[in-house]
């Protein structure tokens, strides 16, 4: 049941119905019902992966809590026997039996991810080794793979973490534990969200409220027309630039960046408008995972708007322990002593760095694209830092000219096409493949065959490319008009004007959205991670 | 506040009418081309009874000329075919059609019995979106609909249609609230002559047996006509194209189910240098289907088996239906002679 199916549309709308008219407090069964009826749509098998998430991560958490609370039980207890430096042994012991349950529920959480997730790409290296060593290659085992399985045991991970950390509490009630987990709008493609956040909304009662609902239902159906329109109109031209690579290079190349960037845009943030939007309806906010991601000067702001819960998922939980960890210290104190306080300062810091992006590359997919993906994205980033007082000089040295508008719009389309670059593996797949298209955009000078032609082999018509080049205009129209308030929220106290561009807004989707028979209706290419 | 809320109201009852125009707009016209997803509707503007209802596939429609029969028996008829009508399309308008009137006989051609599943969503919209509302109308959906067809987009065909306003043509504003009239009672009009110049026969099956499916809703159609007390007729077209082709293994499974019921069944294949049909001049398309020229000699000698053995008597004498047919029969001729477009 994608979100832009029709079941999809009818079942939410029963949701809503049915949590609006339950009374208030059970008002979060409602949705604890209806997102293992979503899950269930997906596959009956895919169940037991949830339940056993949601379990090993209640029984870890509650395990921890106990120890939690009766440590500090024992030293509130004893505060007059025991002195301050007994109590702080105390407390690192404590912690350090609570760090071993907490990695038992890392290695049970994220063990399952690795077996569904990775054992088909180790497999697969491991084969490769095995053939060239002159043996008969072994069948490489596919593994189910659970829908949104990334998603949800990364939220449940992180609230372990957070747990242990003691900036949550575990949830004593399992069924409302459950719920944060398989929250349906968000449990396929997030956001991921953190307990503390999320459980506030979830739990609390929420009323009717006309404005927020006509707020929610505006971005629901802005959400549906970045899918639709956008991200399944531009994705027909990709998959022809896709399939066609060994003659759609030089320029096409170029196009299938431009192109593969308005998809990947429109597909994951219409997902997330639908989620935030739906969520929205209900009375439940939900973290942004998004803000304005092109409008970005370098690679690092970049990542600051983009995916954003998966940005501060990494750093929260992988880079900042990295960092600090007892090892990365040793490490960064024999490197300094070693190569100087200078390198030896940042060693640690790119060590930290270079692990969070393998991971993020990894968390995307079981692929070597997907490993060089993380590592470039992460080439940038450093390379950019080692640049920096380069920069600096250049802009003490020309104030007017980065004072200037034109030298923004130049560093957010460097910016823009640099990561487009780098998304394009995504597309490829095949590493050597994309490496070689990059270069074809140097020697293949096929631009004014694209231009007069060439472009009418892409699976879209000229009235179409006409519409998918509007359809973008307005996302980005809007996205800009929305900077200082977003539109919906405007439109959401104006209701007769907003009743005309929801009726308009339906009207685009329904003419000239890809979907139905003829369009291969593709799933959100999140719900894959 | 009172305002407003009539605004709103406004503005969705003109969001609802724009898409209706959007949907009429959008929908297949089927004027110039595929022309035979026209014939299904045009049954709805018949406004007299029929003693002879005729249903199948295009070996119905193009091989029978109900102006023929009217105009050399006094029978009146109707052909309610499309292409590739399965046997459960042809159930359903049948049941739909007996609602309406009690025919003295229902002619089905046999060839569709070879199809048990339902085969493609372009032709299924052919012969379903012609269909008025009806349970028989929902009847034939639910048999007939693939894996990737939805119900929704039957109800409202803008949601399957939609991505044709890229070629949208002036046919699609002329057609906007009413259809080209393409046939004569069912009956859709090939001029061309294209001779049958090759015998080839169809591939050998691995299995020869009709499929459940369409047996099972020629049993109902049988069992429908009998609760009626309508003359049940199977037939079979006189063309054998290796496409379509009519297997003897086929034909005995046909024969020993009419046999069984005591059901009539011609198969006119055999019958081909009786009834004078020249393949060099009677076919449009190399044999696969009988032109005009075919058809009519065709339905001559249908007639004569409908008003002889079966004892059909004709209408002639009834003036006021009388004048229909002969406003049916002037444009049929029209057409054939070519005086119309």
């Amino acid at each position: 049941m994608t979100f832009t199916s029709a079941s999809f549309l009818l079942f939410a709308a029963l949701t809503v119905l049915l949590y609006f008219t339950v009374p208030r407090r059970g008002q979060w069964w409602v949705l604890l019902v209806a997102s293992y009826v979503f899950y269930l749509f997906a596959g009956v098998e895919y169940l037991a992966f949830l339940l056993y998430a949601t379990v090993v991560s209640y029984v870890v958490a509650r395990l921890m809590q106990a120890r939690a609370d009766a440590e500090d039980a024992f030293v509130e207890a004893n505060r007059d026997r025991l002195e301050k430096s007994e109590r702080k042994a105390f407390r690192a012991k404590e912690k350090k039996k609570r760090f071993f349950i907490l990695v038992g529920g890392l290695v049970a959480g994220f063990g399952m991810l690795a077996v569904l997730k990775y054992t088909g790409f180790a497999a697969g290296i491991v084969c490769a080794a095995w053939t060239g060593m002159g043996n008969e290659p072994f069948e490489i085992p596919d593994l189910l793979l659970p829908l949104g399985i990334s998603f949800y045991t990364f939220q449940a991970m992180g609230y372990l973490i957070d747990v242990y950390r003691k900036n949550a509490r575990a949830e004593r009630n399992f069924f409302r534990f459950a719920l944060f987990i398989s929250y349906f709008p968000q449990l396929i493609q997030g956001p991921i969200s953190r307990f503390e956040a999320l459980s506030e909304q979830l739990f609390a009662t929420h009323a009717w409220d006309a404005t927020r609902v006509r707020s929610g239902l505006a971005r629901v159906l802005w959400g549906f027309f970045k899918k639709l329109v956008v991200a399944d109109t531009a994705m027909i031209a990709v998959k022809t630039l896709v399939t066609g690579s060994d003659t759609y290079t030089g320029a096409y190349v170029f196009l299938l960046i431009l192109l593969y960037s308005a998809q990947i845009y429109g597909d994951f943030t219409g997902g997330i408008d639908v989620t935030i939007g739906l969520s929205e309806i209900l009375g439940i906010r939900v973290a942004e995972n998004f803000n304005r991601p092109f409008s970005s000067k370098s690679t690092k702001e970049y990542w600051r708007r983009w995916h954003i819960t998966m940005g501060t998922w990494f750093t929260d939980y992988v880079f900042y322990p990295l960092s600090v960890c007892s090892p990365m210290q040793r490490f960064s104190k024999f490197s300094r002593a070693k190569l100087g306080n200078a390198i030896g300062k940042r060693l640690p810091v790119y060590v930290a760095t270079v692990a969070t992006w393998f991971l993020t590359g990894l968390w995307h997919g079981a692929g070597w694209n997907f490993i060089v993906w993380g590592l470039l994205n992460c080439l940038v980033i450093l390379v950019s830092q080692e640049l920096t007082p380069l920069y600096d000089r250049f802009h003490a040295k020309f104030p007017r000219l980065v004072a200037s508008g034109a030298y923004g719009v130049f560093q957010m389309a460097r910016t823009f096409l640099l990561m487009g670059l780098i998304r394009s593996l995504d597309c490829y797949r095949d590493v050597g493949k994309t490496f070689s298209l990059w270069f074809s955009m140097l020697t293949d000078w096929n631009l004014p065959q694209l231009l007069t032609g060439g472009w009418r082999t892409l699976g879209l018509t000229g009235a179409e490319w006409c519409m998918l080049g509007l359809a973008i205009l307005l996302v980005f129209a809007v996205s800009l008009a929305g900077k200082k308030r977003p539109v919906r929220e405007w439109l959401s106290t104006r209701p007769v004007t907003f009743t005309l561009c929801a009726c308009g807004l339906i009207l685009l989707i329904l003419l000239f959205g890809a979907y139905g028979i003829g369009y291969d209706a593709s799933q959100f290419i999140y719900n894959q991670f | 506040m009172k305002k407003k809320i009539l605004c709103c109201i406004g503005i969705v009852l003109a969001c609802a009418l724009l898409l209706s125009f959007l949907q009429l707009l959008v929908v297949p016209k089927y004027a110039s081309a595929s022309r035979e997803g026209n014939l299904i509707g045009e049954y709805y503007a018949e406004t007299t009874p029929h003693d002879v209802l005729f249903v199948g596939d295009c070996e119905v429609y193009e091989s029978f000329t109900p102006p023929t029969l009217w105009e050399e028996y006094g029978i009146t008829s109707y052909i309610r075919g499309s292409a590739q009508q399965l046997t459960w399309h042809s159930y359903y308008l049948l049941e739909e059609m007996l609602r309406e009137e009690t025919p003295k006989a229902v002619v089905f051609n046999v060839l569709a019995l070879k199809y048990g599943v339902p085969q493609s969503e372009a032709y299924n919209r052919m012969t379903l979106d012609g269909m008025r509302w009806s349970t028989s109308k929902i009847g034939a959906l639910r048999a007939s609909m693939r894996e990737e067809e939805s119900f929704l987009s039957y109800v409202f065909p803008l949601l399957r249609f939609h991505s044709r306003w890229k070629e949208l043509s002036w046919e699609d504003f002329e057609y906007l609230f009413t259809r080209a009239k393409i046939s004569h009672n069912g009956y859709m009009m090939q001029t061309g002559v294209h001779p049958k110049t090759s015998d080839r026969v169809g591939d050998a099956l691995i299995d020869y047996t009709l499929p459940q499916g369409s047996m099972e809703y020629l049993e109902r159609m049988r069992l429908l006509c009998e609760e009626k007390g309508i003359a049940f007729i199977l037939i079979k077209a006189p063309t054998n194209n290796y496409k379509y082709y009519w297997y003897d293994e086929w034909d005995a499974q046909v024969r020993e189910y009419a046999e069984g019921h005591q059901l009539a069944y011609y198969n006119f294949i055999p019958l081909c240098e009786e009834i004078g049909i020249d393949w060099s001049t009677d076919t449009y398309d190399g044999g696969a289907h009988l032109n005009v020229f075919g058809a009519e000699k065709l339905t001559s000698y249908f007639g004569a088996i409908l008003a002889g053995h079966l004892g059909l008597e004709g209408h002639k004498e009834d003036a006021a239906l009388s004048a229909i047919w002969q406003e049916k029969l002037d444009a049929y001729y029209r057409e054939r002679n070519g005086t119309e477009s």
